[in-house]
């Protein structure tokens, strides 16, 4: 899968996650930016990720999270 | 990880409209409530139920009324991390008509929440308190082999569990819902573990034993989890990972269905749960349609695996009977023809004893269903209705939206696993008189006389998004149609039955008109339907030799299309009337008043009851249904014969 669509796809599952239609998904964007984005609604963000791509993160892995474009590099190691 | 359970497969899917319906809300007449009740009715996941619970919090914040949703405050205490818990908990009551308030204290504070008496939990006054505790909450120490230490161990863990009940009881009298403990797959022996005294598995067996104990008669409420988890599997049920990380007792993708099991224990307690089971027969209660099969074809023989799963339906319905739950039964089909089975199969384990209301007839099921309900005197939200058929539990729904209908698998073998997973009849107390209650219905298997129609029903059939389409006779077909006209005995108005090569020679024969009808809907394709067979008749008319279809489609008006089809080719061939007949038989009453219903004359009626109709095609103007229509395949000029 190429970046491009996941990042598509990461745009749809923020939107669904946050309720909230008009979140831009980009490289640098990480919870400092987005309201609401608590160390839980992470868990539920991380979790639907896994479900919508079908993959699975190591603990350790989602530790080292810092920024989305961190978890485009850590998708595109599995899919 | 089971789908049945993890997706709560007995609801409809989530409609992709589901966002924007939420958003929607409050811009209609209908009450709020039963707006959030109807959005909470589809399978939803962790994401939705969030938002959903968002809207009803936002809802309530702003004042505005939940009615005919039922208020609960319920107190959760967990020495685990529930945040993700509470909105699914909130967007699941609603599923069960219920208004639900979370208190929600601080992170694992269970203790001091229920043993301080103006702790917030005491002091919110709750309706329930909810003991939401996994293993690692109660003061166990393994003892393997040490019978003594370990029932000091389990009398230690119920203790503390009496301490925090004492706590509550003692400051704000709530109902207490106690989980139980579903222990960790693994062993330290492997089957040992189970036996011998001492080890987690066994100390959970005790504990979980004493408390369930304790709380049968205490009116305080247990909430099973540990058959929770063995059911989807222990390995399933726990995450190591997501307790590591966020000390979650359980899977994340398990919190639908934990939250749903929560629900229907408070509607429980607000005396909201099933008490009647309705039963369609053909394809549910037993393999076939009764009305085309007869006795000797439909399918519930032991030893067959397609009658065993019916059976099974069987079995069910007559145990939920024993536990108290009114069987009845609604089902398209003629009255006497839906009894034989009961009155006559070797194999049948229903009997018309069983059944309190016994509703066989052509009209449409939730007219029926409204008259069971009058009939025993009980609202809506006590029935549950169980139907194979997706076209009558999608009306069922939108007609009477407060039944429980649940979806069915294809494999019928999944039926009774299905209708039990759904939870409609979930109890937390039971008496002796509960068991009676099936036995009052006097006058078993009554007929319920139909009150006015259930309104909806247009609407519903627009809604279905048919396409009808109509071919005349070809050898693509040909199987199919032989088939439908050697089985088709009740919407069959004369039951002539023709070999594969006549109905090749009618295929063949330019003064024969023929027609093969499918119909296609949002549940899928049905297939071939009807068939139709239109010889020449005398001077300018056509003699309808056959007209057959599946019972299936009954209702739909598909007969009306048929006759408007009929009629675009008749007039085409220069035709100026249609001849019809009704051969009466044993099974074909349904169709005694066919032609009368689509506006034919009767001309003749003869002792046996032999009927012939007509109709002038100048005169003629039926009905149209709400489908779309595909005509193709049809040679139009046809040369007319000279006589």
């Amino acid at each position: 899968m190429d970046t491009a669509q996941i990042y598509t796809r990461l745009t749809g599952i923020f939107q669904d996650v946050f309720d909230e239609d008009s979140i831009k998904v980009t490289p640098e964007l990480s919870a400092k930016e987005v309201d609401g984005w608590d160390s839980l609604t992470h868990i539920r963000l991380i979790l639907t990720v896994e479900r919508a791509f079908k993959i699975k993160f190591s603990t350790s892995e989602i530790g080292k999270l810092e920024n989305v474009g961190d978890l485009v590099a850590l998708i595109q190691t599995r899919v | 990880m089971n789908p049945l359970y993890a997706e709560l497969q007995w609801l409809p899917r989530v409609p992709r409209e589901f966002s924007d319906k939420l958003r929607a809300l409050g811009n209609t007449t209908a009450s709020l409530g039963k707006e959030l009740q109807a959005l909470a009715l589809y399978g939803l996941d962790l994401n939705q139920l969030t938002k959903l619970a968002k809207v009803i919090v936002k809802a309530r914040a702003e004042g505005k009324s939940l009615g005919p949703l039922k208020p609960f405050r319920l107190a959760v205490l967990s020495n685990s991390t529930i945040d993700l818990v509470v909105p699914a908990l909130v967007a699941s009551a609603a599923r069960h008509g219920i208004d639900l308030e979370i208190v929600q204290p601080s992170y694992d504070q269970v203790a001091q929440e229920a043993l301080t008496p103006d702790s917030k939990v005491n002091s919110s006054k709750p309706d329930a308190v909810l003991f939401a505790l996994d293993y690692r909450a109660l003061p166990l120490k393994l003892s393997l082999g040490d019978s003594e230490t370990s029932i000091a161990t389990q009398q230690g863990a119920i203790g503390y569990l009496q301490a925090l009940r004492n706590g509550i009881k003692a400051n704000s009298n709530a109902v207490c819902i106690f989980q139980n403990f579903a222990p960790p797959p693994e062993t330290l022996f492997g089957s040992l573990d189970r036996a011998l005294p001492g080890t987690m598995r066994s100390l959970l067996d005790g504990v979980n034993r004493e408390l369930a104990e304790f709380v049968l008669g205490s009116g305080d409420v247990l909430l099973d989890v540990a058959g929770l988890a063995e059911t989807v599997g222990l390995a399933d049920w726990h995450n190591p990972q997501l307790w590591n990380m966020a000390k979650f007792s359980f899977s994340d993708e398990l919190i639908p269905l934990y939250a749903d099991h929560v629900a229907r224990t408070i509607a429980a307690l607000r005396g909201k749960s099933g008490k009647v089971l309705i039963l369609d027969l053909d394809n549910t209660v037993w393999g076939g349609v009764i009305g085309d099969d007869g006795l000797e074809g439909i399918q519930i023989a032991q030893g067959d695996a397609r009658g065993e799963a019916h059976l099974a339906v069987q079995r069910l319905a007559l145990d939920l009977r024993q536990r108290g739950i009114v069987l009845a039964v609604s089902s398209k089909n003629t009255d006497e023809v839906a009894r034989e089975p009961f009155e006559k199969h070797p194999e049948m384990l229903l009997k018309l004893e069983h059944i309190a209301v016994f509703q066989a007839n052509w009209n449409d099921k939730a007219t029926n269903i409204q008259a069971i309900a009058e009939e025993l005197s009980l609202g809506f939200d006590s029935l549950v209705f169980l139907d194979d058929n997706p076209v009558e539990r999608g009306l069922v729904r939108e007609l009477l939206p407060q039944v429980s209908v649940p979806e069915l698998p294809e494999d019928p073998a999944y039926y009774a696993r299905t209708l039990m997973a759904g939870g409609y009849f979930e109890a937390v107390t039971f008496a002796a008189e509960d068991l009676k209650r099936a036995g009052f219905y006097q006058d078993n298997a009554k007929r319920a006389s139909l009150q006015k129609q259930v309104g909806g029903l247009d609407a519903y059939l627009a809604s279905l998004d048919m396409t009808i389409t109509f071919q005349p006779f070809d050898a693509t077909g040909r199987a199919r149609i032989v088939q439908l006209i050697n089985k088709s005995n009740q919407y069959n108005l004369t039951t002539r039955r023709y070999t594969d090569p006549e109905v090749a020679t009618a295929e063949d024969d330019p003064e024969v008109f023929t027609l093969q009808v499918r119909l296609v809907d949002v549940f899928g394709d049905n297939g071939m339907i009807s068939v139709v067979i239109c010889r020449p008749g005398k001077a300018d008319s056509w003699e309808i030799d056959t007209w057959l279809m599946s019972c299936r489609v009954l209702g739909r008006r598909v007969e009306h299309m048929v006759l408007r089809e009929v009629l675009d080719h008749a007039r085409a061939a220069g035709i100026h009337k249609l001849s019809g007949t009704y051969l009466p038989t044993d099974r074909n009453k349904l169709v005694v008043d066919h032609y009368e219903k689509l506006g034919f004359t009767k001309v003749e009626e003869d002792a046996s009851g032999v009927t012939r109709w007509e109709m002038f095609l100048a005169d003629a103007d039926p009905e149209r249904a709400p489908m779309r229509v595909v005509s193709q395949g049809f040679i139009e000029a046809r040369e007319k014969s000279i006589p």
